[in-house]
């Protein structure tokens, strides 16, 4: 009697794939349906956006950062101008903290939002549950349209501030976004948080333990799945997060499940921080009379927010010029694929595709 | 409700007659009858063709009108009026294309195996009784085999779809194949079974005394026997949640990687034209056919029906996420094999229960008054096991408890 | 009871589908199928009326042949194509250009005597915006210090040729007006509106004022 001789296929899932986020590719190989190796390959989005900060002066490069995570380009705005007035030691008026704080949280609502949805869209569910998030962040959208005039590409933040003051209408559709919000998040759940289709799928399914996930430097929703809380709106607070008060959801066990409802229950906190937000803010000067071409002393430093997908980080070197001598990104995207080889040996090709989705990687951030 | 056949109803014997009757009266003799068979199956074939093909066409439309309507868009709706001629830009914009052969390809194989997907889908649709005109007829109403035959039919499309996996020499595609074909043989036993069981009952093969012997409908007695077949079908023609063979977001498209212009065409036409068979097929089975009530004829009863299936299977489609492979072969085995028999098992008992206390009529099946009894102890066992099913398998693994934060970081932010 | 979900979902889909409010605000653009009632909205008569006195139309909108347009609902603040720069406040100080990120913005002054502005001893001769290459951040909107150059409304700027999206001075002064309010509040103040259509002349578009402290808390108030 013989026996049928198997070997390892070895696919490379990507760049063009529906299911990769974007152009990355995993270079997968299979025993039958069982994945034993993982390679992942980056850098078919690559734009030198470094690169190009240096030949720019610092308000410019603004317009760069909304191109990295081109779903949450608020938080990249953020985490920038952070970094400039860190360096510069710019300060920014109260209500210009307040105002970004509110648009800091549409924005990580809107790209959580995008992350169940991709998820759900992931797991097989015919762009049902994605419509419906789109739907949602549909408002946030146009929210950010009355803001600054844009919808993806925000550039809202500058350097002492944000460049414009929110118009009278914003105020009245965010009260009504806000009041509608746990509505739908409720609406949401049902639909999938107690789907036993999508519990069998996610529940187990690529633990990531809190030993590993501290070690490989993961942060944002897929740390705290893995139970661990660190949230930079807390541990370290900036803008105006010390004077609201919100939970910082953590999971089980850092499964996919957990990935997924970490990132939901954090929309219903964000909905809160916005409330309060809303309660204190006070009429006043939005931004700080910065000069055109920024000068900051020669220098350097490191600044960073809790971005909708873990820590975004940005290091900055200053050689008292117009623009930065040398400008360095902490993606975390990037990071939180640190740990996916390990996530992934041993699962199935459908396992895989879902693991991935709920790292919730943008290619804009990865590459950059 | 069983007549005579008139003259003027479309059947394969009606339209032999018919032939022959023009051939005799041209001049020829006896020894040309295969002539007039021979016409009479080609007429047949073409009759099927194209309502099968225009139907599918507005079937496309119709579910991704509905699915437009349910993911709260609007569904295609530029051409024509509501965008009723959208499946005809499609077709002719699939023509149209370019029809790419990969190098690697083994070429007849990749050829073949739309046809061998296409053929047996549609020679499926002769033996179900429409009701066109009566309560029961077929376009090959005296098939005595029917369901057999159908079962028999079915299972070459396991192999059709591992000749486009496997013809089209792509990773994807091979992936998609193989799965299919595990899948796809894996729930034809709890097809079988469930189909066993509606078999015991009805006392005969033939798709018209199927639907003739349900004086109640067969999913009001056996619930447990419709939810298998159901399950099984949705499965055997790969619709969410068991769409392995096509998984868009994890195979890219499955076993129809490498098909371009007219042979996606017709494999596209093969995947949509699997539900409105398996919904014939469960209406002729489960919902008692073109069995209906007198102010309407049987077959827009049976439209009805097939239209109330369709839905369901849409509304599933576009709302339940997708399993996992090794999940459905253990959903298959694991329990739909384990219902099935328990089914046919049940189903055999009450049958024998009925005979020893002579609840039978003449012709051997049974009387309407026994079969409200089994409606009702079935529905009691179905519910009873469904439950008992789930409490086994959902209390033990989906349970979660509370979180507690790990001691690896928890830099002051304790309490709030 | 486990399985229980499964149908729940089915519920929430079910209530998408029937439910109007939860439908999606669907644009179609850039016109729709209208339907005899939209005909009759857009006719200002009754439903009834209209299919009466207009059959044809009736007809021809249930084919499906019958379109209206269908616009994006923007606001104000959009920042659009068709950038509005008027001559008379521009100094050609290039502050727009030093300031694009991108530099796409070119600007060539001179004494040429053909677009010689009223008090001034030098003219604009090339003031060129490839469009094709912006990105429409408004980074040159907001250096502009004498309001000159806005952002505009519109989107619909497609062309054929690469060459055909650098919009020059002649286009510049030739175009129609219709600023947007994006850093320009002054605009908003005097109830600009450039999505309903309405234009602004080179001498309402500056800022005369900066808004008070006060004024800001009033706009506050007003929420």
């Amino acid at each position: 009697m013989s026996t049928i001789r198997t070997e390892p296929v070895t696919i490379n899932l990507g760049p063009q794939h529906p299911s990769t986020h974007g152009v990355f590719r995993l270079r997968v190989t299979f025993d039958g349906e069982e994945i034993i190796d993982v390679e992942p390959v980056f850098g078919y989005l690559h734009r030198g956006t470094e690169k190009l900060a240096e030949s720019r002066n610092y308000v410019q490069i603004v317009t760069l950062t909304d191109r990295m995570d081109y779903v949450a380009s608020m938080s990249n705005n953020l985490a920038y101008v952070r970094t400039v007035e860190k360096l510069a030691g710019i300060d920014v008026p109260e209500r210009a903290q307040y105002i970004r704080v509110i648009s800091v949280e549409l924005q990580r609502i809107a790209s959580h939002l995008m992350a169940t949805g991709f998820l759900l869209n992931d797991l097989g569910a015919l762009a049902t549950p994605l419509v419906y998030c789109f739907r949602e962040r549909e408002r946030i959208l146009d929210l950010f349209e009355m803001l600054c005039g844009a919808r993806i590409t925000l550039s809202y933040m500058r350097p002492g501030g944000v460049f414009q003051d929110a118009p009278d209408d914003f105020w009245n559709s965010l009260n009504t976004l806000i009041s509608d919000f746990p509505n739908y998040l409720d609406e949401l759940e049902s639909l999938i948080t107690t789907n036993e289709i999508v519990l069998a799928r996610t529940i187990g399914v690529g633990l990531l333990s809190d030993t590993q996930a501290v070690d490989s430097g993961v942060t944002g929703p897929v740390l705290r799945a893995a139970s661990v809380k660190w949230d930079l709106r807390k541990a370290n607070p900036y803008e105006v997060y010390d004077r609201v008060k919100f939970d910082v959801p953590i999971g089980n066990s850092g499964d996919t499940y957990d990935r997924y409802y970490v990132r939901l229950q954090e929309m219903r906190e964000s909905i809160k921080i916005i409330s309060q937000c809303i309660e204190q803010i006070e009429p006043g000067p939005v931004r700080t009379e910065t000069p055109y071409f920024i000068r900051p002393p020669v220098g350097e430093t490191y600044s960073s927010v809790e971005g909708p997908k873990g820590e975004l980080g940005f290091y900055m070197v200053s050689d008292g010029g117009i623009s930065p001598y040398r400008c360095k990104v902490r993606a975390p995207s990037f990071i939180n694929l640190t740990p996916l080889k390990d996530m992934l040996t041993g699962w199935k090709m459908g396992d895989l595709i879902i693991i991935l989705g709920s790292i919730d990687i943008v290619l804009g951030e990865v590459d950059r | 409700m069983i007549a005579s056949t008139p003259a003027f109803f479309i059947s394969f014997d009606s339209l032999k007659d018919l032939f022959v009757n023009l051939i005799q009266s041209l001049g020829f003799g006896e020894s040309f009858g295969w002539v007039a068979f021979l016409l009479a199956g080609i007429s047949i074939s073409f009759l099927i063709i194209n309502v099968m093909v225009m139907a599918t066409a507005f079937y496309t439309w119709f579910e991704r009108r509905m699915i437009g309507r349910f993911q709260v868009r609007r569904g295609p709706n530029r051409n024509g009026p509501f965008g009723i001629f959208q499946p005809f830009a499609d077709v002719l914009k699939l023509i149209m294309k370019e029809d790419t052969i990969p190098d690697a390809a083994d070429k007849p194989v990749f050829t073949l195996a739309p046809i061998a997907l296409l053929a047996p889908t549609l020679m499926i649709m002769i033996v179900i009784p429409f009701g066109t005109y009566l309560r029961d007829d077929a376009l090959l109403s005296n098939l005595n085999i029917g369901i057999l035959f159908i079962v028999g039919v079915t299972s070459v499309n396991s192999i059709a779809i591992f000749m486009a996996g496997w013809g089209s020499r792509n990773k994807y595609a091979i992936l998609g194949s193989m799965r299919g074909a595990a899948m796809l043989i894996s729930y034809e036993i709890p097809m079988a079974l469930g189909i066993t069981s509606v078999l015991l009952l009805s006392g005969s093969l033939a798709m018209t005394q199927i639907v003739q012997s349900q004086s109640i409908w067969f999913i009001l007695v056996m619930p447990m026997g419709f939810f298998v077949f159901m399950a099984a079908s949705t499965a055997e023609m790969s619709r969410t949640p068991f769409d392995q063979i096509e998984a868009e977001s994890e195979l890219g498209s499955g076993y129809n990687t490498e098909y371009s212009g007219i042979k996606f065409a017709v494999l596209f036409l093969a995947e949509f034209m699997a539900p409105i068979v398996t919904a014939a097929i469960v209406t002729t089975l489960f919902l008692g056919g073109s069995q209906g009530f007198d102010f309407l004829p049987g077959g827009i009863w049976f439209a009805i029906k097939m239209f109330v299936l369709i839905f369901l299977l849409l509304w599933v489609r576009s709302t339940w996420p997708r399993l996992r492979i090794d999940q459905i072969m253990g959903f298959a085995w694991k329990v739909l094999f384990g219902l099935g028999l328990f089914n046919i098992f049940l189903v055999a008992v009450e049958f024998m229960v009925a005979v020893e206390l002579g609840h039978t009529k003449d012709d051997g099946s049974l009387t309407t008054e026994y079969m409200l009894i089994m409606a009702a102890v079935n529905w009691m066992v179905t519910i009873i096991a469904f439950v008992i099913l789930a409490n086994f398998v959902g209390k033990k693994k989906y349970h979660r408890p509370e979180p507690t934060a790990s001691p690896l970081a928890n830099m002051g932010i304790g309490g709030d | 009871m486990y399985g229980l979900g499964l149908f729940k979902g089915l519920g929430i889909t079910m209530k998408n589908l029937v439910s109007p409010s939860r439908q999606f605000n669907i644009v179609q653009y850039p016109n729709r199928r209208a339907s005899p009632f939209d005909l009759a909205k857009v006719d200002d008569q009754n439903p009834i009326s209209f299919i009466a006195t207009h059959p044809i139309k009736t007809l021809r909108s249930l084919l499906g042949l019958e379109t209206l347009v269908d616009r994006m609902p923007q606001h104000a603040n959009f920042r659009g194509e068709e950038f509005a720069w008027y001559d008379r406040r521009c100094t050609g100080c290039a502050s727009c250009a030093k300031y694009c990120p991108l530099g796409i913005i070119k600007i060539v002054t001179g004494t040429s005597g053909v677009n010689q502005q009223e008090g001034q001893s030098y003219d604009i001769d090339v003031f060129d915006i490839d469009i094709g290459r912006c990105m429409f951040c408004g980074l040159c909107v907001e250096a502009c210090p004498y309001d000159a150059l806005h952002m505009g409304s519109g989107f619909e700027e497609g062309k054929y040729r690469r060459s055909d999206l650098v919009i020059n001075v002649d286009q510049l002064k030739a175009a129609e007006k219709k600023p947007s309010t994006w850093f320009r509040p002054q605009l908003t103040d005097r109830g600009h509106d450039p999505i309903k259509g309405s234009t602004a002349d080179w001498d309402q578009v500056g800022r005369h004022e900066k808004p008070s402290l006060e004024d800001q808390g009033e706009r506050w108030a007003k929420r």
